[in-house]
């Protein structure tokens, strides 16, 4: 009964956040794209401010995880692949996994730490101390003014961050390939670009935009949710986080499936 | 006091619940132009409820709000962006963003909402600044100034697109009483100055009758009583005496019998 109770919980909750999360997404596209011809642009101002720093002031961190997460994958194939005298194939091991789906996933995963919580934290502490409300009373709506900037900066930055997580995570791959295992570093390269192909790149990046979507509305969207003070935002930034971190491994899993059989 | 004159705020039968409670229970008053219009009332009586209301941020279950000739229980989301243009609002903490200095606060519905060149609300932020006593604020951060400066920095933002009408919540909760007197003599200086329309809702029985052109006494969601400060001061009402006077004991049961019972239950 508990179970079944929980999972019928869990599931309520889960509509919950959909529904709110598609009601923010059409608000903030209809800010992006009609707010201008209706002389109500999103300031670029404060794109420009999200975009500094929700890309570049992630940057040390994603190369820092996707430097790591590249060894640790040619590591690990090497121990796999050394048994069938394959070495040589870490390379592509490394280079496809990295731009498909460890790049994408690791990057949104640090994006969604680092950024949306910082999202969620600010907007809820403005929604706390009646700022958000004040907003509204200047005739400024919260959508325009506080999510469409941080959406539209993480919808650009997030996977650029991921382009560059890749080649990082690869030449992580490359250090542990040249130097332990051993491998001439030209015929890496070569290898992994014979396996690499430009649709596993595309894929990658059209997941992390997907991702990027998800992390934005869903930090506003707790953000702006938040209730009673500082407790009100701990709480908010948790779920915000948590979230985030589960729709965006369903989101690749579904995503994966969607690409695994369109072929 | 004086004649009758014309309404600005109209409120026609406000009902509005919340989980079952009737938090406002068909309300039914009149702001006129010019006035200083003191809402009081103790905590849950339904004052800041109304208030929201008459700022269009929560719509009412059934009743009408009239202001600048239309409904605003049923206005769209655009036309309320309009009539908010028109008023402006002194939230309890202030409510001034963070991120931005006391200029750039004060600066923002200029910027948004008039093609005005930056020189010239620079001018402007200035004079604001200086009608609430901040001249030369405008570099500050708000978390370098004090709660009183924060209130009247709140002010001079809600004055920045010369509303005709200021709705005050709780302008002087947590103020000392020089603040206070401070933040009063604002209020009654700008109603009177500006021509506007001041709508203060507070529980600081020194401040109303400072302020208060007329008073609505607000209780369980009801209007108890509305007056000039004499008629209320003057009051037979015991509730509405027990509020003016402070009184712990007396017809707005606290605790009571109820409370012993809710202690020695489940023994």
């Amino acid at each position: 009964m508990l179970f079944v109770e929980s999972v019928g919980r869990a599931t309520h909750a889960l509509a919950g956040q959909i529904s709110q999360t598609s009601s923010l997404l059409a608000q903030t596209l209809y800010w992006l794209v009609v707010g201008p011809f209706r002389k109500k642009p999103v300031s670029r101002k404060s794109v420009f401010a999200q975009t500094v720093f929700s890309g570049w002031d992630s940057l040390a961190i994603v190369f820092f995880t996707d430097f790591f997460i590249g060894m640790v994958l040619a590591m690990q194939s090497a121990y796999q692949l050394e048994q069938l005298g394959a070495t040589l194939y870490v390379a592509a091991l490394v280079g496809v996994s990295m731009a498909r789906e460890i790049g994408p996933v690791l990057t949104a995963l640090v994006v969604a730490g680092r950024v949306g919580a910082a999202i969620t934290a600010e907007l809820a502490t403005m929604k706390v101390t009646e700022q958000v409300e004040a907003l509204q009373t200047l005739s400024l709506n919260p959508v325009r003014y506080l999510v469409a900037p941080r959406f539209m900066a993480l919808l650009l930055m997030v996977p650029c961050l991921t382009l560059l997580g890749d080649l990082i995570g690869m030449f992580g791959g490359f250090v542990i390939g040249t130097t332990s295992l051993g491998l001439p570093p030209g015929l890496y390269i070569d290898t992994t670009f014979e396996f690499l192909t430009a649709k596993d790149v595309l894929t990658g990046l059209l997941k992390s935009a997907v991702f990027a979507m998800l992390i934005a509305l869903i930090a506003c969207q707790q953000g702006l949710a938040a209730e009673g003070g500082a407790e009100g935002v701990g709480r908010a930034t948790t779920r915000s986080v948590v979230t985030s971190f589960i729709m965006i491994i369903v989101a690749d899993a579904l995503l994966t499936a969607f690409f695994y059989m369109a072929g | 006091m004086t004649a009758p004159r014309e309404p600005v705020i109209s409120v026609k039968s406000l009902v509005k619940t919340f989980g079952g409670r009737r938090v406002l229970d068909g309300v039914t008053l009149d702001i006129h132009r010019g006035e200083t219009f003191v809402i009081m009332g103790g905590s849950g009586c339904g004052k800041s409820t109304f208030l929201r209301h008459l700022i269009g941020a929560i719509r009412p279950d059934s009743g009408e709000v009239w202001m600048f000739g239309q409904d605003i229980a049923k206005a769209s989301e655009d036309s309320m962006d309009e009539i908010r243009k028109k008023f402006g609002m002194l939230f309890q903490s202030g409510a001034l963003f963070d991120s931005m200095t006391v200029g750039e606060n004060v600066a923002l519905p200029l910027r948004e909402h008039t093609k005005l060149d930056d020189s010239v609300i620079q001018i402007m932020v200035k004079m604001k600044l200086e009608l609430v006593g901040l001249r030369g604020f405008e570099h500050l951060m708000p978390s370098q100034l004090s709660g009183g400066m924060k209130k009247r920095v709140g002010l001079a933002r809600a004055i920045a697109l010369d509303p005709a009408i200021i709705f005050y919540d709780e302008p002087t909760a947590g103020l000392d009483p020089i603040m206070t007197g401070v933040v009063d003599k604002l209020t009654i200086d700008l109603t009177k100055r500006l021509g506007l329309t001041s709508v203060v809702v507070t529980h600081d029985m020194n401040s109303v009758f400072r302020i208060a052109d007329r008073i609505v006494m607000f209780h369980q969601g009801r209007i108890r009583q509305i007056g000039t400060p004499d008629e209320i001061r003057k009051s037979k009402d015991p509730i509405v005496q027990q509020f003016i006077t402070g009184e712990a004991e007396g017809p707005i049961a606290h605790q009571g019998e109820d409370y012993l019972d809710h202690l020695t239950k489940g023994f």
